[in-house]
């Protein structure tokens, strides 16, 4: 296979890979780097690199969108990215000492968890008890509910934080967004509304993938071979799924995909513990 | 969105702030993928023959790893550097947001939410000049 016929098949399956995870939520990455290491035996340190920048590309272009409908909590993004961040960075440190085959193992735990968390019941109600700290860091507001604002208050700051800090090492040693543990810190502990906590989230995941890219940047783990592919792929891929998103029963999509991702995560998972990647 | 109203004080303290946040967002998008694009061409022209080897771990090119060598590269007109600029417009677009963001909190006097954006952006140029990936 020729660098032409390798990166035309890798645009179109970036392509896929990003309309795929603007459908259900969990970005590009999930299944990037399955795609990469399984289908194209492309090393894993590769995938890793060009995920975190194909995350950041799909943070950046829906998030603008989310903001403009006034959902997102800037505070409460901006108050855990310290945590985000910083694990971010460990987490990209802890990558130069962790083997790939537990890269790869860990990865397609994740993935089963992302899978489970897609198809579980969404906290959607507006809570009106805070705790103490939540007022004190200005963390609760209001969102727009069918034309109204709806307030709520916000609890479990320090468990949030502490979980938070736990999806940015995730994120920087895996390359994913880690979209799913974001949801769980925000949802289960910190009792924000799905809306919110969902659309909050993408708005983190860009700046925490930046912070450990850099690193990766620098130790040569983001290849403009894989790169210009897979950018221009899931970006595409991820706009056309938003326009289809209107159209689609997203209920069908979201177990068919829960199916699809299971099934690459066990493969992940058994070819880490087999040492073939 | 005019550069005027940027130094508007009325702009800074309506939501429009967010909105213009969200289109600088945007537009590092576009202009990264415009970058990619060209870039992606000239790689495909003087390497598209070749052979992929990315089953083995050797890493970029070392010239690509930092900003002054594919400022150079760029200035060659080399193909792979061309492509990692656009990687270096995309991860400077949520860290400018940052940016931007501490000038929004400051116009709103919410000195907390100054201080704290400042500390993430601290640990983002943290990350950038600690020689961590070295």
């Amino acid at each position: 296979m020729s660098i032409l016929v390798f990166t035309l098949i890798l645009l179109a399956g970036a392509f896929m890979a990003g309309m795929l995870g603007s459908l259900t939520g969990l970005g590009g990455g999930v299944v990037l780097i399955p795609l990469l290491t399984l289908v194209f035996h492309v090393d894993i340190r590769y995938a890793v690199g060009a995920s975190l920048v194909a995350s950041i590309a799909n943070s950046s272009g829906a998030a603008a969108a989310y903001i403009k409908e006034g959902i997102t909590n800037v505070r409460i993004g901006m108050f855990l990215e310290i945590a985000t961040t910083t694990g971010a960075i460990v987490g990209a440190l802890l990558a130069v000492y962790t083997p790939t085959h537990i890269v790869a193992i860990l990865f397609g735990i994740v993935l089963l968890f992302s899978a489970v968390m897609t198809l579980r019941k969404k906290h959607e109600h507006a809570e009106t008890e805070g705790s103490r700290l939540a007022g004190i860091m200005r963390l609760n507001s209001s969102y727009p509910v069918d034309g109204k604002q709806v307030d709520y208050k916000v609890r479990g700051v320090g468990g949030g934080y502490a979980l938070m800090t736990v999806a940015g090492i995730v994120s920087g040693l895996l390359g994913i967004g880690s979209g799913a543990l974001k949801v769980l810190a925000m949802d289960n502990i910190m009792r924000i509304p799905f809306k919110v906590s969902t659309t909050t989230s993408n708005f983190m995941i860009g700046v925490t993938a930046a912070a450990s890219a850099v690193v990766y940047l620098q130790r040569g783990y983001i290849d403009p071979g894989i790169a210009f592919p897979v950018v221009l792929g899931v970006l595409a891929g991820a706009f056309s799924g938003s326009k289809l998103l209107v159209r689609m029963n997203t209920r069908k999509l979201r177990i068919l995909f829960c199916i699809v991702i299971g099934s690459l995560a066990l493969e992940m998972i058994y070819n880490g513990l087999t040492g073939k990647l | 969105m005019q550069m005027k109203s940027l130094f508007n004080k009325s702009f800074w303290q309506e939501r429009d702030v967010e909105m213009f946040i969200g289109q600088q967002l945007r537009w590092g998008v576009f202009t990264s993928s415009i970058i990619a694009l060209i870039g992606g061409i000239i790689y495909l022209v003087s390497h598209g023959g070749g052979t992929p080897a990315y089953h083995e771990f050797k890493g970029a090119p070392e010239y690509v790893r930092h900003l002054p060598g594919i400022l150079e590269g760029v200035a060659r007109l080399d193909g792979m550097a061309i492509i990692q600029l656009a990687v270096v417009v995309l991860l400077a677009t949520p860290i400018t947001r940052i940016a931007f963001s501490v000038l929004a909190f400051a116009m709103e006097k919410d000195r907390l939410y100054v201080f704290i954006t400042l500390i993430v952006l601290g640990v983002i140029i943290f990350s950038i000049f600690s020689g961590l990936g070295g």
